[in-house]
């Protein structure tokens, strides 16, 4: 790499944290309790920690140890990263993925980030709980989101959402502007830790909430955590739940978004390690951190309160219906739950701006190596990028479809080709004797050998499965929706655009690239 | 909440609390690691020239 500044991270908790800050999201603390006790949740852990050991772990091992190797020859994105990887003049286009899908994602995902600053924002002026009966946290969500009709959330009179959102769009932009060290390396270090403390105040709440009300004495602490935990119930016992197929892909699929893997950002920032940083202990780590976040915290939080206060019935595994309608409902029940409401959201905030920031850097390093700009250029073209993105779901709001499609095609079917596309360079084309021998410099921890066959055959084998598995049940009814529904034709054809604009892109960098010979 | 489930929910969160505990304390502890946290302080390694 010819470039004059070269950036790296200030210390390896700072990157761990920066990964951790990444993966560590709504899904641990909404998705996965409402995903564990639809399956009996104890039973659901078996395929879990399956799935956790044979793909998640392998794969995160991987991409943090070619991102290394990638940086260490110059290049910070999937593109640059592909073509050292693998010398072929087509190699960067099948890195087009790990643009998309972060920079895709991130025009969504500061929605969501701004929900949740301004239910926080709701709860400390004093406007939550409703005190409403009926379904006043049903009707507050649709109307707020302007799920009733498109381009409501424009109008002058509508709620003041518009502004959170372009709020969050500014904080992380200015993070991002900030650095890798100033920026994203800084908040991760003082965010990740606030969130665990607020975690775990919310839980010696939930640990501490009994049997609230003495009408329904059936509805206490210890059957909220039995209808988590229990492994069997009675209509099935543990072994006729473990036979369920489905449940297998749900907690792979939990697993694979979970950690972030195949998602573009891992490779990224491993890219700006040192040479002899240790990729093992940090992926492992992150890792680590992701899971206790989702099952010591998330499992004991979400699922036992909602059911020590509504009931089985007030369950659903519906992340915005657990997270901004049935939430909202316990706390309004809650003693104190003014409070709870507001430390809760504040760490959903949290969550969301640790990931949300991370979504942006593939881009800018792509910009930087491969369009030849500077960081304030690069956040410039990102951010008209993204905001002409953002603006379109935020005006196509009736029923979230553009929001739920994008989510689908760029949040799903996208981080699915990736990820195989990554396994398969890595593991196959550059080789997993060649990877084995790059992730243990500078290592501390050795990675067992028989996991040399694991990341060759069995995790590509696992990940192929479950998409193809996703597919089948999934696409039909989104093939279908492009047919009926001109939001979801839009939304399509957005993410068309998008993907050739990056395609474009690519393919001026890679004569950029040629034109210097570098790397190969 | 049966027995399975207190196995279940004793064992799960006492494994991810181990794997955290320790992959951290190995992280903090790491000769590598608070050599960079000393250079983090002597110079802004985000650019070096």
């Amino acid at each position: 790499m010819q470039s004059s500044k070269k950036e790296n991270w200030g210390s390896l908790i700072g990157v761990v944290l920066a990964v951790m800050g990444s993966a560590i999201g709504l899904g641990n603390f909404i998705r996965f309790p409402g995903l564990a006790a639809k399956y009996e949740g104890g039973s659901f852990m078996i395929p879990y920690f399956f799935a956790l050991i044979f793909l998640g772990i392998p794969i995160a091992w991987l991409e943090w140890t070619i991102g290394r190797y990638g940086g260490q020859k110059g290049f910070h994105s999937t593109p640059g990263i592909f073509r050292i990887l693998w010398n072929n003049r087509i190699s960067p286009y099948f890195g087009f993925f790990g643009l998309l899908v972060p920079v895709g994602i991130f025009m969504y995902y500061i929605l969501i980030e701004a929900w949740c600053l301004y239910y926080a924002y709701l709860y400390l002026i004093g406007t939550f709980p409703l005190l409403q009966e009926g379904n006043a946290y049903i009707e507050f969500f649709r109307n707020f989101t302007g799920m009733n009709q498109d381009g409501i959330v424009f109008d002058s009179n509508h709620t003041p959402i518009l502004f959170f959102i372009l709020l969050c769009y500014l904080l992380n932009m200015w993070i991002i502007y900030r650095g890798l060290v100033k920026g994203i390396e800084m908040i991760s270090k003082m965010g990740i830790p606030l969130l665990f403390l607020i975690a775990f105040i919310i839980l010696g709440r939930v640990l501490t909430l009994g049997t609230p009300d003495p009408n329904y004495p059936e509805r206490n602490l210890l059957n909220g955590l039995g209808f988590m935990w229990n492994p069997a119930t009675s209509e099935k016992n543990f072994i006729e739940s473990l036979m369920n197929a489905e449940m297998w892909l749900a907690a792979a699929g939990q697993i694979f978004f979970s950690l972030s893997v195949g998602f573009g950002v891992i490779i990224t920032y491993a890219s700006y390690l040192k040479k002899n940083d240790d990729v093992i202990l940090s992926a492992t780590t992150s890792a680590a951190g992701n899971t206790f976040a989702e099952v010591a915290l998330g499992g004991l939080i979400t699922i036992p309160a909602a059911f020590v206060f509504l009931g089985k019935e007030g369950i659903s595994d519906s992340v915005f219906q657990l997270g901004f309608i049935t939430l909202p409902h316990v706390f309004e029940k809650m003693p104190i739950g003014r409070l709870f409401g507001f430390l809760w959201f504040v760490l959903l905030f949290i969550a969301a701006v640790t990931s949300s920031i991370s979504m942006l850097q593939p881009a800018i390093a792509f910009f930087e190596e491969g369009l030849k700009t500077n960081r304030k250029t690069s956040i410039s073209l990102l951010s008209f990028i993204t905001l002409i993105g953002s603006l379109f779901v935020v005006y196509f709001s009736k029923d979230l479809v553009a929001l739920d499609n994008m989510d689908f095609w760029i949040g799903t079917f996208g981080i699915y080709v990736l990820a195989t596309t990554q396994i398969i360079i890595g593991g196959w084309i550059f080789g997993v004797d060649q990877v084995f021998e790059e992730a243990h410099k500078g290592s501390l921890i050795k990675i067992p050998k028989i996991f040399k066959f694991v990341i060759k055959y069995i995790s590509p084998a696992y990940l192929l499965i479950v998409f193809i598995s996703w597919l089948y049940q999934k696409l039909p009814s989104y093939i279908q929706t492009l047919q009926t529904n001109t939001t979801a034709r839009f939304t399509f054809f957005f993410v068309v655009l998008l993907s050739v604009f990056f395609i474009l892109l690519i393919a001026q960098a890679n004569r950029n690239w040629k034109k210097e010979n570098q790397g190969v | 909440m049966t027995l399975g489930g207190w196995i279940i929910m004793f064992s799960s969160i006492s494994l991810v609390s181990i794997f955290f505990g320790l992959t951290l304390y190995l992280v903090l502890t790491h000769k590598k690691s608070i050599e960079h946290l000393h250079s983090t302080l002597d110079e802004p390694p985000d650019i070096e020239e």
